[in-house]
């Protein structure tokens, strides 16, 4: 196991409205550790020092929650595609590195403390329109609506966002495109969710305007960075529901 | 945008095709006649509206997009940079703002001289009817302008940047994309954008490096 020493040049803001900074701080570390791990290193030293620990999001810590927002050198998630922070290991940076760790930027997503963003903007574009209104009762029989397989898959595909909002800290226009579009697919593909498409997409996207995100400009940074390789033609898809929708349904 | 877009599209395709017979050897007489019927058929004068209309709905959109998308983004980070967006994907607007600047220098250069005052000469032709304007001089004399073909270059240069981008934009804007036909639209898209582009640097280079035979006498002496 061959150890590590590491700048991290570390975002450090107090609350929202403070102006934050960046902080210099060596972490020893070795090649085994997750990004995540590193960072709990950090904080254990600084916690000795009786300093402030960076605050930084983190839950699951096997890259299916969403929960660890952070761009590292300027990267949503860091330098490796098809990762979350939590899964991007050291071995992936050298000895004597220097590595920037900033929040997610964007005005939608505002900074609560040093790396931690809120993001109840993804929330209520789900609240809007991101379920399937189905009572509750006996379930019915698993086959009793054929779903072709193709359009299982891609339904399946879309459903592999776990909403960490990579996209809109990826996007040049803060846009929530990639999340929006994906979980209307995931929903509106299958023949369950496909009955109240039509509302579902109007009030998704209107939601997601009215949270200040910016407008898709098609710069598919989102998918590159997308730690769940969400694909761009979900954007596509949402576009020729919302237009189909805006032109015939009453919504 | 993307209507707008592939307006301008379907409009540059003819405007570059019709244009090259600037390239014709015929002392300007096809283009001329050619310039002659685009600006006096009804038909083609609605379309122009349709176009003018296009090109500043184009860009005053294109303009408030840049606006509210750089307000909603919110700040840059301090190191390194994103994957995936190319440069022109996310420098649309400042592709847009030059060849606009481009357009207007372009269009009070011919269009205006052609339209609005009575600066060109008249030329008939043997087999053509009306006296027509011999615009064909008037770009024969500007491109003797080696600071002016510099221009257009760099005019044309950016225009295929920003239909690069902007090409297959459009397709998935409108979500018009598929499994089967999103990589033809993606490689029709340089294809198209270099093709035209080319076209139009061509005309300008043409007759600032004009064949070994003169291609008109009144501009011989250069």
């Amino acid at each position: 196991m061959s150890a590590m020493k590491l700048t991290l040049h570390i975002w450090r803001q107090r609350h929202a409205n403070d102006t934050g900074t960046f902080e210099t701080h060596v972490v020893d570390a070795n090649e085994h550790m997750s990004f995540l791990e590193m960072l709990d290193v950090l904080n254990q030293t600084l916690i000795e020092q009786k300093k402030e620990p960076v605050a930084f999001e983190h839950d699951c810590r096997e890259g299916i929650c969403g929960a660890c927002s952070m761009v590292i050198n300027g990267r949503p998630h860091g330098p490796l595609g098809g990762t979350t922070a939590c899964q991007l290991h050291m071995r992936h940076f050298q000895n004597g590195d220097h590595i920037w760790v900033e929040p997610f930027r964007a005005k939608a997503f505002p900074v609560i403390r040093d790396l931690v963003v809120d993001r109840g903007s993804f929330d209520r574009i789900i609240q809007a329109g991101g379920f399937v209104s189905v009572n509750t009762g006996a379930a019915v029989d698993g086959n009793t609506i054929p779903i072709e397989k193709d359009l299982a898959s891609q339904s399946m595909d879309a459903a592999a966002c776990i909403g960490c909002g990579a996209c809109v800290a990826a996007c040049p226009n803060g846009s929530a495109m990639l999340f929006t579009a994906a979980k209307a697919s995931h929903l509106g593909l299958l023949p369950q969710g496909e009955v109240e498409n039509a509302r579902r997409v109007q009030a998704m996207v209107h939601q997601h305007d009215k949270e200040g995100f910016g407008r898709c400009s098609n710069t598919y940074a989102c998918e590159a960075e997308c730690p769940k390789e969400i694909s761009v033609s979900n954007i596509a898809r949402l576009n020729r529901w919302y237009l189909k929708s805006s032109l015939t349904s009453n919504v | 945008m993307s209507l707008t877009g592939i307006f301008l599209i379907l409009f540059l395709i003819v405007h570059m095709s019709g244009n090259l017979q600037l390239l014709a050897d015929d002392g300007g007489r096809s283009f001329n006649i050619y310039a002659a019927f685009m600006s006096e058929n009804p038909f083609i004068r609605v379309i122009s509206i349709g176009l003018y209309a296009s090109i500043l709905l184009h860009a005053i959109q294109g303009i408030a997009l840049a606006l509210a998308n750089r307000k909603a983004k919110g700040g840059k980070y301090a190191h390194g940079k994103v994957a995936g967006a190319t440069w022109a994907s996310k420098n649309m607007a400042l592709l847009g703002i030059l060849i606009f600047a481009f357009l207007c220098l372009h269009m009070a250069d011919f269009w205006v001289k052609m339209r609005f005052t009575d600066t060109l000469t008249m030329v008939t032709y043997a087999g053509h009817d009306e006296a027509v304007q011999d615009i064909y001089s008037r770009v024969n004399v500007a491109f003797q302008e080696l600071w002016l073909v510099a221009v257009y270059l760099i005019g044309v240069t950016a225009l295929c940047i920003h239909l690069v981008h902007g090409f297959q934009s459009a397709f998935q804007t409108l979500g018009l994309t598929h499994k089967k036909y999103t990589p033809l639209i993606n490689a029709l898209g340089w294809i198209y954008s270099i093709a035209i582009c080319a076209g139009f640097a061509i005309m300008p280079l043409y007759h600032y490096f004009p064949p070994s035979y003169p291609p008109t006498t009144n501009s011989a002496s250069m």
